[in-house]
């Protein structure tokens, strides 16, 4: 790997972990997760899959909007600022400056998503007083949320190289939300016809597939999960965020900065 | 060429692999979760919790429910499976979160009621969910109409039948022919012709193609049932005659019985069999026929001869 | 080989929604920086000035030209190891400290890891934020942030070093300080390229001077040179307030406080000034000649266009 490259990543993570925007999230979800208790008792004989719903969603939320506001936050705002001037003018290619920083992002969010997980499984531990076998297919659910933070901010990353902040949040929220919905979308492109059919098919692959990263609903009722769905699942988040990230890298190289 | 040059043209390609790598990987994906989606249905602890969760969108959700209800009932049929358990979940959401999905009420009292494979197989799932639909539609009457239609067809009650086509004929707007429906439920129910009329007006006013599809064979087996009705009274007119049953449709041409060899709505001829039964060449091109299928007695008969 | 050298360096933006126009950024500029020269690059706000730097850095594209930095093309990684750059109000990441950003600024520049610390701390020491160097950078001052920009554009050792308004908001000491260190980095035998708009600065540091208005280059060379070639002008202090018309008309600048008149005026008007001074009954106080400065022929010269003479050297 290219030494600039683990440089950029290095920093940003450091960058990262400083703002206190993360912690914010963090506790927030932290919250919604001892609240998954609190709603438990309302509902006996339910109570642990409540928990497993209302947090595994909490934490992929919650991480989708940090995932977000730290991608654009960190890259927009390093174009805003000119912190980039530096950068630049340094033996640094600006691919590598992209992938740097998309490591360091992902990197953080990673050990974001532990921290939360902890949260998750203590109030697990706390409610079941021990760990099933099945609690393993929970690991492959926040997996899943990683490959879909992976995704999230490879997109983040390819709107702030042209758009502005606020612009940029919108557009990966607003994919964020379609994708979750793909499925559909090819449903309805399979079903219509003409012009319609045309677009609603390439927007149905165009889009980040996120439906069959979900698994919240099937793991909170101990379902197994298929070896084979996690290897597609993979190879699909790393393969969407390359093109991704070559988007980014393409726009970037010639970007004039203001 | 220039280092900008490289790279751009790298990273072009690597977009390019990586988007149609992605691509195939979804249709890979989609294809081993055929169905997990509509899966996930069972799930939903209720749909009024649904509800609240969908933070006001419940129009856009219940649209998504119901193209996941058309898709899933498409996707079984297609496999010629006989099982529809998800489907009645599926339009159950689907209506909590629109209950003015009129539609979806047609839908189910049409495929959840009618007998596997061409249905759930549940009439009283298909009841349960027009009546909701009545309750809050009370100016649909067409709902009423759906209602009659399980009860007609599926539960064979025909005082319930006519008792909804009733209801709905008393509501302002409704079409004409509820009341012909009502009158007809109370003296001619069980009739060819009856069936007939409640078909057809399907077939011209449903907006579901699938429902269209439906009534076309409903009809068609309504065509063959009668045909073979006809054919075999003539096979018998002929042994009365003769004394014998007819080996052959030429020996009934001969006999000017026929004017041709009779053939069935997909123009196939029709075989005759010893003793004046008569069947359809191929019985998977009418799925709803009652008379005509292979390895039954011949209507109006007394089974007293063997073979 | 000259340090830096630009050959027709264009830059132009398309501005307008429907109806696209084109604004000039840089007009074609040809200049020519020597190696060990203090070159100062100078303008009103909005001239180009720090169109050009970013041109150089590889941060926007030219739209016609070419440019080379010891003698290497614009995006030459090997350059970009050999200088140093310090933009106008430099933005830094705010969680980091002056000593972890000057360490992230040398791995990138290719430091090798051991040499690393001791240059980072030499750096520090050299500006002056040593005692600062555990702080996070959203605490420091805009001075310190200044001092922290300039050890990030030469702890690396560069060749030429670029700097856009490197005074720019600095209190005096602070300037004095930029000052001495740039005068410092031209004895370390290092090429230094900076752009401002205090010509007081330029005129005491640069060997040579550009100066640019509305993206055109309109002289170009040494300091003296330039002043010379301005009119030169001379200074009279007198008492006598009715002279001042007579003086006005001659093309003289007159300032009253008081009693006492100043008058600056073109050193060929001289005679015909004292003739009516001495009509006009006014006493004589002095009659200095006035050295020009850059400020002269920077006025003189924004109002007219470059001519054919002064080419690069």
């Amino acid at each position: 790997m290219s030494v600039p490259i683990a440089h950029v990543a290095r920093n940003t993570f450091r960058e990262a972990v400083r703002d206190r925007v993360l912690y914010n999230l963090i506790f927030f979800a932290l919250l919604l997760v001892g609240a998954a208790l609190l709603f438990g008792q309302i509902s006996i004989g339910i109570q642990r899959i409540v928990l497993i719903n209302l947090g595994l969603t909490a934490i992929s939320v919650f991480g989708v909007v940090i995932a977000i506001f730290i991608g654009i936050g960190l890259v927009s705002k390093e174009m805003e600022k000119k912190t980039l001037y530096t950068i630049l003018s340094r033996p640094v290619r600006r691919w590598e400056f992209i992938v740097g920083k998309f490591g360091g992002l992902a990197w953080t969010l990673v050990v974001n998503t532990f921290l939360m997980a902890v949260g998750f499984f203590a109030a697990l531990l706390l409610l079941a007083h021990h760990f099933e076998r099945a609690d393993g297919w929970l690991l492959v659910a926040i997996y899943f949320i990683i490959l879909e933070f992976v995704v999230v901010t490879a997109l983040a990353l390819l709107f702030s190289t042209f758009s502005s902040p606020v612009l940029s949040a919108v557009m990966a929220l607003a994919l964020f939300v379609i994708g979750t919905f793909a499925e559909d979308l090819r449903a309805f492109a399979a079903m219509s016809h003409g012009a319609t059919r045309l677009f609603a098919t390439l927007a149905a692959y165009v889009v980040p597939n996120f439906a069959s990263l979900n698994v919240i609903s099937s793991v909170a009722h101990g379902q197994p999960i298929a070896a084979s769905l996690i290897l597609y699942n993979t190879v699909y988040s790393l393969l969407y965020a390359a093109a991704a990230l070559c988007g980014a890298i393409l726009v970037f190289e010639y970007r004039n900065l203001k | 060429m220039s280092k900008r040059g490289t790279t751009t043209v790298v990273a072009a390609l690597v977009l390019a692999a990586s988007l149609a790598g992605a691509a195939l990987t979804v249709r890979r994906l989609d294809h081993l979760r055929t169905g997990a989606t509509a899966e996930e249905a069972l799930y939903v602890p209720s749909p009024r919790i649904l509800q609240r969760m969908s933070l006001g969108y419940t129009g856009l959700l219940a649209d998504i429910y119901w193209t996941r209800a058309v898709q899933y009932f498409g996707t079984q049929h297609h496999l010629h499976s006989k099982q529809y358990k998800l489907l009645d979940p599926l339009l159950n959401i689907a209506t909590t979160l629109d209950p003015h999905l009129l539609v979806a009420y047609e839908f189910g009292a049409i495929f959840l009621a009618q007998k596997p494979p061409e249905g759930a197989g549940d009439p009283d799932a298909a009841v349960r969910l027009v009546e909701h639909g009545v309750r809050e539609n009370p100016s649909a009457w067409r709902l009423y109409y759906n209602l009659g239609f399980i009860q007609y067809f599926e539960r064979h009650d025909y005082a319930a039948a006519a008792d909804a086509f009733q209801r709905g004929s008393r509501v302002p707007g409704a079409y004409p022919w509820m009341r012909v429906m009502a009158a007809q439920m109370s003296q001619h129910a069980g009739d060819l012709q009856t069936a007939r009329f409640l078909w057809s007006s399907l077939y011209q006013t449903t907006e579901s193609n699938d429902i269209r599809v439906n009534a076309a064979k409903h009809l068609r087996a309504l065509q063959v049932d009668e045909q073979v009705s006809v054919l075999e009274k003539l096979a018998a007119g002929f042994r009365e005659r003769t004394g014998r049953w007819p080996a052959s449709w030429a020996e009934m041409v001969a006999g000017g019985y026929l004017r041709g060899v009779p053939v069935d709505p997909t123009r196939k001829p029709y075989r005759l069999l010893p003793q004046g039964k008569v069947v359809v060449q191929v019985p998977e091109d009418f799925p709803f026929i009652t008379q005509g299928l292979p390895g039954e007695e011949p209507s109006g008969r007394t089974q007293t001869e063997s073979k | 080989m000259p340090a830096i050298e630009t050959f027709q360096l264009e830059k132009s933006y398309t501005t307008g929604f429907w109806r696209k126009r084109r604004v000039a950024g840089l007009k074609p500029l040809t200049v020519a920086v020597e190696p060990g020269e203090v070159f100062g690059y100078l303008g009103p706000n909005g001239a180009g000035k720090t169109t050009t730097l970013k041109l150089l850095m590889g941060l926007i594209f030219p739209t016609g030209g070419s440019a080379r930095i010891l003698g290497m093309e614009l995006s030459d990684r090997r350059m970009k190891s050999l200088i140093g750059f310090l933009p106008e109000q430099p933005y830094f990441y705010e969680y980091l400290t002056a000593s972890e950003l000057l360490e992230y600024y040398a791995q990138l520049s290719g430091v090798p890891g051991r040499e690393r610390t001791r240059r980072v701390q030499e750096m520090l020491a050299r500006v002056g934020m040593s005692q600062s160097a555990r702080t996070q950078l959203r605490k420091l001052s805009k001075g310190m942030l200044q001092r922290v920009g300039i050890a990030q554009a030469i702890l690396h050792d560069p060749k030429v070093v670029f700097f856009d308004e490197p005074m720019s908001g600095l209190d005096p000491l602070g300037r004095r300080e930029v000052r001495d260190l740039i005068q410092n980095l031209k004895d370390e035998g290092r090429t230094v390229f900076f752009s401002t708009h205090i010509l007081s600065d330029a005129e005491a540091l640069c060997d040579r001077v550009a100066i640019l208005h509305k993206g055109e280059l309109r002289g170009v060379g040494a300091v003296e040179e330039l002043t010379a070639r301005t009119q030169s002008k001379v200074e009279i202090l007198f008492h006598g307030l009715p002279a001042i018309t007579l003086l006005s008309a001659l093309g003289a600048e007159c300032h009253a406080t008081g009693e006492t008149v100043r008058a600056v005026l073109a050193e060929s008007q001289q005679d015909l000034a004292l003739d009516a001074l001495r009509r006009e009954g006014a006493r004589l106080i002095s009659l200095t000649p006035v050295r020009a400065t850059l400020e002269d022929y920077f006025i003189e010269r924004l109002g007219e266009r470059m001519d054919a003479a002064e080419v690069r050297r």
